[in-house]
């Protein structure tokens, strides 16, 4: 696949995007820029498609530095309990402060998407039964005990609908200042490729990037840190979004390779596509209302995940 | 030169190598032997810094491993493990190009250029250099790897039993490369084998190991013969001269 043909499908997508919704806008309307349509075009359908590339290229980069890392093909946000480690920090920022800040969630968040990794890569290194299929598992696993210590606590505080909140990834409530967050991961991307040789050197093991002359442990906390600060800009912005950057990263990686100076463009484009189509189809199927996108991505990710598992088992090894 | 200063590292209370001291020589192809479980693969980690020692140290030029700077010593020396099992998609020339690494951290100069392509030509994969490595078969992989280690030009390689899974035409293949990049490159080769007869084939020097420490140590002469070999393996090794090779029969030793 071509870069030009994924950016013109990108470009595309995006233009529908812009034009799809409960009330009619049509291109000529802009020319008004007084006009209701006009004022609705700036202040919720601009926001939400940067809102969707944004998601897109972060959740795919993070999975692709995740599963660099970590050197599976199935480790990603989701699957390695990234995301909800990333809600408990939510959560405990609400209840040690009674009305906690912004900044306070985002800063409990980032470290607990930070730790929460952290922590699983050591089980990783510590479990000697290493078939790529059973990694994800423990993954799930892990994220869904986290997941319920959150729910526990969010329970006992009366605080379900709150956090459920975050647990919906969704387009829906974007607007103009509630998505400015997901810019931090702009930054973040660029260092992403600007690393991106040390993380391919990184992937190849710590043996290999020793003799390399690579300071691993620096290079896969830099990678972490990364994958951290891109999920908690989303969780917060957008909510959970599953199975993205781990489709994403695995399609490129099956026609690319997994060199990621090369496969660093087409990912970010590849996820700005897959997640602009998975958008669209949840606005379209119950028109005029929508489908959270998180569920349109989870039953087409779920999907491809499935075929990657059966079909992927030798490439994944 | 390379300098082995009493190292010593232990797992729990179980040394694995013991107070092991020894010199390199340079230019030479020196290989590791020994039982299971002898040490062999340890004492290389710390000679190339993988692993840590608990005491002793490694000398190159004069200078502590540990105190080198971590991309200078990635010109010096290199060391390739069980390489095999590596499962990233990469092609064959992305391979090797990545052994200029310590050089251009990535961005290869024409000079870069220049090196990963004489290393592709003198390891025959200028067929299959945009192939990716899990379309290869064993040998093919294992010459990757080698080309990359040529192009990384160290003076110093290090290799953990690189003719693991390999069938014989490919185990002879590596070692005869190995050979030609000591007499025509100037290289050292410090080398792990398993098979006996590959060491006395191919190597200058043999460096025997038995439960941690060095046993034998010497011109590869002095190390295949009868006692020596009893003394290193505990088997009755009948040696056999063959077109010049000095051959180790011990397929049916009584101990």
């Amino acid at each position: 696949m071509r870069l030009w043909v994924l950016i013109l499908a990108a470009i595309i997508l995006s233009f529908i995007s812009l034009f799809i919704g409960a009330i009619d806008i049509k291109p000529a309307d802009l020319l008004d820029w007084d006009s209701q349509q006009a004022q609705i075009f700036l202040i919720s359908r601009v926001p939400r498609l940067l809102a969707i590339i944004l998601a897109g290229a972060g959740m795919s980069i993070a999975g692709l530095i995740m599963q660099s890392l970590s050197r599976n093909k199935f480790v990603s946000p989701t699957t390695a309990g990234t995301l909800d480690a990333a809600k408990l920090g939510i959560l405990i920022s609400i209840l040690l402060f009674s009305q906690a800040a912004y900044m306070q969630k985002i800063i409990f968040s980032f470290v607990f998407a930070f730790a929460g990794t952290i922590l699983f890569m050591q089980i990783l290194d510590r479990i000697k039964f290493k078939d790529p299929v059973f990694v994800p598992l423990i993954g799930i696993m892990y994220g869904n005990i986290l997941s319920s210590i959150t729910t526990f606590f969010a329970y006992e505080g009366d605080l379900i609908q709150n956090i459920n909140t975050w647990l919906m990834g969704s387009f829906m409530l974007i607007i103009s200042g509630r998505y400015e967050l997901l810019y931090v991961s702009v930054p973040a991307i660029i260092l992403a490729y600007l690393y991106a040789n040390k993380f391919t050197v990184a992937g190849m093991g710590e043996d290999f990037a020793k003799n390399l002359g690579l300071s691993y442990k620096a290079v896969l906390n830099l990678g972490l840190i990364l994958v951290a600060i891109i999920s908690t800009t989303v969780v917060l912005t957008v909510g959970v979004i599953p199975y993205l950057g781990l489709i994403v990263p695995n399609i490129v990686s099956i026609y690319m390779g997994d060199n990621l100076r090369k496969t660093i463009p087409h990912t970010i484009v590849l996820g700005v596509v897959f997640l602009l189509i998975c958008d669209i189809i949840g606005r379209v199927v119950v028109y005029p209302y929508e489908i959270p996108v998180n569920v349109t991505v989870a039953v087409i990710g779920s999907l491809l995940f499935l075929i990657m598992l059966f079909r992927g088992r030798a490439y994944a090894k | 030169m390379i300098e082995i200063k009493g190292l010593t590292k232990k797992y729990g209370n179980k040394p694995v190598v013991s107070d092991v001291s020894l010199t390199i020589r340079p230019h030479a192809i020196t290989s590791f032997i020994g039982p299971n479980g002898a040490g062999k693969s340890t004492l290389l980690s710390m000679v190339s810094r993988l692993i840590d020692a608990d005491t002793g140290e490694v000398l190159l030029d004069n200078k502590n491993v540990k105190s080198w700077k971590s991309s200078e010593l990635a010109k010096r020396v290199s060391i390739l493990k069980q390489s095999n099992f590596l499962n990233v998609r990469l092609t064959v020339r992305e391979l090797v190009s990545f052994g200029r690494y310590p050089y251009s951290k990535g961005r290869l100069t024409p000079e870069d250029e220049q090196y990963v392509e004489k290393a592709i030509e003198y390891m025959n994969l200028k067929e299959i250099e945009d192939k990716y490595l899990d379309q290869l078969s064993g040998g093919q992989r294992q010459r990757a790897f080698i080309a990359m280690v040529i192009a990384q030009d160290t003076d110093y390689i290090l290799l953990d039993e690189p003719l693991n899974n390999l069938d014989m035409k490919h185990s002879v293949q590596i070692m005869k490369i190995l050979r030609q990049l000591v007499d025509e490159l100037g290289k050292t080769v410090v080398i792990v084998l398993h098979d006996i007869n590959f060491a006395s084939v191919y190597s200058d020097y043999i460096v025997a190991l038995k439960n941690g420490k060095v046993v034998k140590n010497g011109p590869t002469d002095e190390i295949i013969n009868s006692e020596a070999l009893r003394e290193i393996y505990d088997m009755n090794i009948p040696v056999q001269e063959q077109n010049g090779c000095r051959i180790c029969v011990y397929f049916n030793s009584h101990t």
